[in-house]
């Protein structure tokens, strides 16, 4: 071994040595990758340095140096390896013990908008119909006497005009009536529809009505309703029937019962009040609590919940906007969105609506 | 309407308990409300009759009568000022369950010490039976009521509680109701008869009728019975009544109200002696004509309203009212009786005008045909014979110059087949028409005239309508009928098949339920209030300076619920500024709202068109008050403020893909020097900015600010139509960018958007960012300080150190020649 070769072994030997101690000092990630470049670096470190010294080696000797330096090396990259592991289950070990989250803490309140329950009710019945064909339209909400009732086959002094207590606009024409008023329902979108458009015809039509009314639990002067009307060459009673069970089953549930029953709106014949079967008591009438049966108050004991007033279009209201009644036959449905939503989300009162109490607004 | 089973089972066979006839009939479209067992709790309560009326001993206003119930006899106290001897009256037992008149719940009638004196009982008010709210006397029963029977088995009975729609004034008599009954089990009313003898003396030459107003009475039945006894009426036509929910008056006027039950027809008796000159004269009356009616009021009549006269003075209100000076009384002995028809809207007008609406208005204004007045007379004259005696003349007077021939409607079962979607057989539907009282003839259709439309397939039904359908004019409310009595349960279930409509496009209410979207987005609550605001909210908000008004007065509707609700809002901020002050007392914030609604802006009126709808322009309006963050223990410091509503503005304006601007310019409810005008690609859309502090004032809101952003939605929808589609693609950027700060120093008044456009003008910059903005002690006083942050990139090549350096020598020397800045060292 000539005097070059042990000098070199030597100092191979001490900087496995040093290495090795100095790692062991190591105990966080920034002194171990300092450890890693002081000895493993490419340019600068020990290691590479210490291997200048092969040159001092004579040619023949340079194997066996070589391995040697191999296994230096091989030693402290393993050692490193080895420690930058130890080091993280440590860490994992630290973050379990020391640093655990107590995770009952409330969480950062993520900042959210949302819409108010009667738009969301819309959308949701608009949706309903949308998928069925309709196509959603508006009207005007301060409207003519006209649109709201004279086109709708509710003359002036029909005994009808008093289900729709109205609140007019101060304005008098030039034969002093007041013709303007704020629309009682969605109706009179339908004649301005049809004034507009040939069939075939399939529109939805949600907005603000206006009742003169006292206000109270279950009455408010100001709500919305959402309007349907279809009319083409062979729509019938029975396609109507088939709408609103398929708008119930939507809405309320696959398995709602639906029942209509013959009623009166001027604007249609035949006319037709819709129910779904009671939410609260299943259409039983009754409920129980414990072994007490009660009387459903829900649904009055009948065991049935109105939802909305519909019939096929009269012909009257047909041949008043220029249709020919004997051609074309169609249905109308209207109904109120708050009932919708009182009756989904089990809501006591009307007048949390439009009274928008934040706390009420963040239950939907 | 009030319709006792046992008069209903007079008519008609029904065949179900009262809850299934009921739900039938609910089903075929008469609601019936409820279902009232008459009686049913009473126990131990009698009929009995007042032997006699002592004094009691101890008191002024109270008596002891004493109550025979045929086997027995008691002393009862009483004190009530109607009792009296010779009466017969409804006695509860020691012990009979009564109803309390309180709480409306049964009761037990205990024995009783009242000023000494034991009452063995008691004679029972109609209150005290639950029978109606009347407890001012006693009740007294009819004279012929058999003594010591049950109360319950003189009174009680099973009441339906019905809702007749607005276009049956037949479902407002129990034969109506009869005919509904007979449809839905199908068979057949037993129809009501009239015989009775008649003198040979007739009508016509005894009284006579002029219809001076035809146009608003089709037709006039009168009738003369003299000789007659008024009193009190049996104790059947009483009970049939009272049942019904009438109070029983004299023989004569229950005869009328009868009839009127039976049959929907209302009639009127006058005294005949008091028609001066024998005359019936139908007339609109004098303006200013002034009648006394029978509920004693006087009332002054103006030329649109109809009366009955006889030669001189109004004896009636037509259709709604009798006058006082032709009652008839105990002292009347011959009686004139009327059954006409009258105009339904007149009627219902004067009804209105006079706000008296009687049981008669009600049945006249929802129109009654004129054939059925002669069926109803025959019927009343029956029954005042019956009951108060008399003579009847020979024969009515009817004049009837409203008299039209009514074709048979024709119903095919092609129109059946088209409005309903169900074949329906012609036997079908003579089952439905037939108990309903119509009468139909089958047309076969080979003998139909040849242009009859589907005459090849079908025969036809001529169908004729009873005289109390007035709702039955078109072959469709035949269908009605066919339909509703049949059920609709049995029209199948059949899913629309016609075809689907070309789509329309609404962009209108598209762009609306996107902001809806985008304000929910950006974390804002939706409210929604009320279009009618009080004319002093409106002012608050300095609505009458808003420029949308262009001068012009607000709407404001005639009849107002309130002073609350009067005026059609031209702004949505009252209601938000309402809603946020009502909301600060229940949450500390934040409160960031918003509303997407319409105001209503008066159009011009002018002389040919004083009327106009107002133009309904949606708005959509945000306010932001409070902590940015909900109060917790990682919550950020700051409060909203104007920069929060001009956040909203950038994003909502931004993700439209339009190019925002802000100016400083003042709405009317802004603060000075916090208000700016927001324009979308150069078009004015609307204002930002806080709101004046003497506004939050006059709503209570005590702290601020309040950050508003208004946007007009039809200025917006211009703005994003004419844009077009303006998400196009831009390929990614495929070199790295450098970041680099820019800290200046800069007049104060020289506005930050000066500086971004000076920095943008630097083809490199492909991004900035403002990152800091100071004033202070730290700076000279009038300047302030700003820090950028820029991206410098360039599309084709990566930059080199030399070149970035070069770009922020060159921006450097673009901020200090266009807005003077200076780099902060």
């Amino acid at each position: 071994m000539s005097s070059g070769q042990s000098e070199f072994a030597t100092q191979l030997e001490s900087v496995r040595n040093e290495g090795l101690k100095a790692l062991e000092q190591a105990a966080m990630p920034e002194q171990l990758e300092a450890w890693r470049v002081t000895y493993l670096g490419r340019r600068e470190g020990k290691l590479t340095l210490a291997m200048r010294g092969l040159s001092a080696v004579p040619p023949e000797s340079r194997p066996v140096v070589g391995a040697v330096a191999n296994q230096v090396k091989t030693a402290l990259e393993e050692a490193f390896a080895a420690r930058k592991q130890s080091l993280k289950a440590l860490a994992l070990e630290r973050m379990a013990q020391h640093e655990k989250l107590d995770v009952t803490l409330p969480g950062r309140p993520a900042p959210m908008g949302r819409l108010h329950p009667t738009t969301q009710t819309i959308r949701e019945v608009t949706a309903a119909f949308t998928a069925m064909g309709f196509q959603v339209v508006e009207g005007p909400e301060v409207e003519l006497d006209e649109y709201n009732f004279e086109l709708l086959n509710i003359p002036k002094g029909h005994p009808a005009r008093d289900k729709f207590d109205t609140i007019w606009v101060d304005q008098l024409d030039a034969n002093g009536d007041m013709p303007m008023l704020l629309r009682t329902h969605t109706s009179p979108v339908q004649a301005r529809v049809m004034q507009k458009m040939q069939p075939p015809i399939r529109i939805i039509a949600p907005g603000k009505v206006y009742r003169y009314e006292a206000v109270d639990a279950t009455h408010e002067w100001h709500f919305h309703q959402i309007e349907g009307l279809a009319v083409d060459e062979g729509i019938t009673f029975a396609n109507l029937k088939a709408t609103l069970y398929d708008f119930a089953r939507r809405i309320f549930g696959a398995d709602r019962r639906v029942r209509f029953r013959c009623d009166f709106f001027p604007f249609v014949e035949p006319g037709v009040d819709m129910s779904i079967d009671c939410f609260q008591c299943k259409g039983k009438g009754v409920i129980k609590i414990g072994n007490r049966t009660e009387p459903c108050r829900l649904c009055k004991e009948t065991g049935w919940i109105e939802m909305m007033g519909a019939g096929m279009v009269h012909p009257r209201v047909l041949e008043a906007v220029g249709y020919d009644s004997r051609k074309y036959t169609g249905f109308a449905f209207g109904m109120g969105v708050e009932r919708i939503a009182i009756l989904k989300y089990g809501i006591d009162d009307i007048r949390h609506f439009y009274t928008n109490d934040v706390r009420f607004l963040r239950q939907f | 309407m009030q319709i006792p089973l046992s008069w209903l089972r007079e008519y008609v066979d029904v065949p179900f308990s009262a809850k299934e006839l009921a739900h039938r009939l609910t089903m075929a479209g008469l609601e019936i409300g409820g279902v009232e067992h008459v009686g049913s709790q009473w126990e131990q309560v009698f009929v009995g009759h007042v032997e006699a009326i002592e004094p009691h001993p101890n008191s002024d206003h109270l008596k002891l009568a004493t109550v025979n119930l045929g086997k027995e006899t008691f002393k009862v106290v009483c004190g009530a000022p109607n009792v009296a001897a010779g009466q017969n009256i409804a006695y509860a037992h020691i012990g009979a369950k009564l109803t309390d008149p309180n709480t409306k719940k049964p009761t037990t009638l205990k024995a009783a010490r009242i000023r000494g004196i034991v009452s063995e009982g008691m004679i029972c008010s109609e209150r005290e039976l639950g029978l109606s709210e009347e407890h001012t006397g006693i009740m007294v029963l009819p004279a012929d009521a058999p003594l010591g029977i049950s109360l319950g088995e003189l009174l009680g009975d099973t009441v339906l509680d019905a809702e007749p729609t607005a276009n049956r004034p037949d479902w407002f008599s129990i034969l109506g109701v009869a005919y509904e009954v007979a449809a839905i089990t199908s068979t057949a009313v037993r129809e009501p008869e009239a015989a009775y003898p008649e003198s040979s003396q007739d009508a016509n030459s005894l009284f006579r009728v002029h219809i001076e107003a035809p146009d608003l009475c089709p037709r006039y039945v009168g009738a003369l019975v003299r000789g007659v006894k008024v009193g009190p009426s049996p104790a059947w036509l009483q009970q049939r009544l009272t049942r019904a929910g009438m109070r029983p008056i004299n023989n004569v006027v229950d005869v009328t109200n009868f009839v009127m039950l039976e049959y929907g027809q209302p009639m009127h008796a006058f005294d005949f002696a008091k028609l001066k000159g024998h005359r019936v004269v139908v007339r609109r009356a004098g303006q200013g004509e002034v009648i006394t009616t029978l509920d004693g009021q006087e009332r002054k009549l103006d030329s649109s309203m109809l009366v009955i006269a006889d030669d001189r003075d109004a004896v009636a209100v037509a259709g709604v009212m009798g006058g006082a000076n032709s009652e008839v009384s105990s002292g009347t002995v011959d009686i004139l009786l009327e059954s006409a028809s009258f105009h339904p809207i007149n009627t219902r007008k004067t009804a209105q005008a006079l706000k008296l609406r009687t049981e008669a208005s009600l049945r006249f204004e929802k129109g009654a045909r004129p054939d059925l007045p002669p069926l109803a007379m025959g019927r009343a004259v029956q029954f005042i014979l019956q009951t108060a005696g008399g003579q009847a003349a020979r024969g009515f007077v009817d004049v009837y110059p409203g008299k039209r021939e009514t074709a048979p409607i024709t119903l095919t079962q092609h129109r059946i087949k088209q409005v309903l979607g169900v074949e329906v057989p012609i036997p079908e539907m003579e089952l439905v028409l037939f108990p309903l009282g119509f009468r139909a003839q089958r047309v076969p259709h080979h003998a139909l005239p040849r242009e009859t439309p589907h005459r090849d397939t079908t025969d036809v039904l001529h169908v004729t309508v009873p005289p109390w359908r007035s709702d039955i004019t078109i072959e469709e409310d035949l269908v009605e009928e066919v339909a509703r009595i049949r059920g609709y349960d049995a029209v199948p279930l059949v899913p629309l098949s016609t075809p689907i409509p070309l789509y329309q496009p609404n962009p209108a209410r598209d762009l609306k339920e996107h902001v809806r979207d985008e304000l929910a987005r950006c974390t804002l609550e939706e409210i929604i209030t009320y279009s009618l605001v009080s004319k002093e909210d409106h002012e608050k908000a300095c609505a009458p300076q808003n420029p949308v008004l262009m001068g012009r007065e607000p709407l404001k509707v005639a009849n107002p619920l309130s002073a609350e609700r009067d005026t059609l809002r031209v702004s949505l901020l009252p209601g938000l500024l309402k809603t946020l002050a009502a909301n600060r007392r229940v949450t500390e914030g934040p409160l960031n709202l918003f509303e997407v609604g319409r105001v209503y802006l008066p159009q011009p009126v002018t002389a040919e068109r004083p009327v106009g709808l107002p133009d309904e322009r949606e708005m959509a309006v945000a306010v932001l008050f409070g902590p940015r963050t909900v109060p917790g223990w990682r919550h950020d410091e700051g409060i909203e403020d104007f920069f929060e509503s001009k956040g909203v503005a950038e994003a909502l304006i931004g993700n439209l893909g339009l190019r925002l601007a802000v100016d400083a310019a003042n709405a009317p409810w802004c603060a000075p020097g916090h208000g700016a005008a927001v324009t979308a690609n150069g078009a004015r859309i609307g204002f930002l900015g806080e709101v004046h502090p003497l506004v939050l004032e006059a709503f209570d809101i005590d702290a601020g600010p309040v950050a508003v952003l208004e946007i007009d939605l039809a200025a917006l929808l211009k703005v994003v139509e004419a844009a077009g589609e303006t998400r196009k693609f831009k390929p990614l950027p495929r070199f790295p960018g450098a970041w680099r700060d820019l800290a200046m120093l800069l007049d104060r008044e020289v506005p930050a958007a000066r500086v971004e456009r000076a920095l943008h003008s630097n083809p490199l910059v492909a991004d900035v960012a403002l990152i800091d903005v100071y004033e202070g002690q730290q700076v000279p006083a009038g300047k302030r300080s700003l820090a950028y942050r820029v991206l410098l990139q360039s599309p084709n090549r990566t930059l080199t150190g030399d070149e970035v350096s070069e770009a922020m020598a060159e921006l450097w020397r673009a901020l200090k020649r266009d807005v003077n800045a200076e780099p902060r060292s």
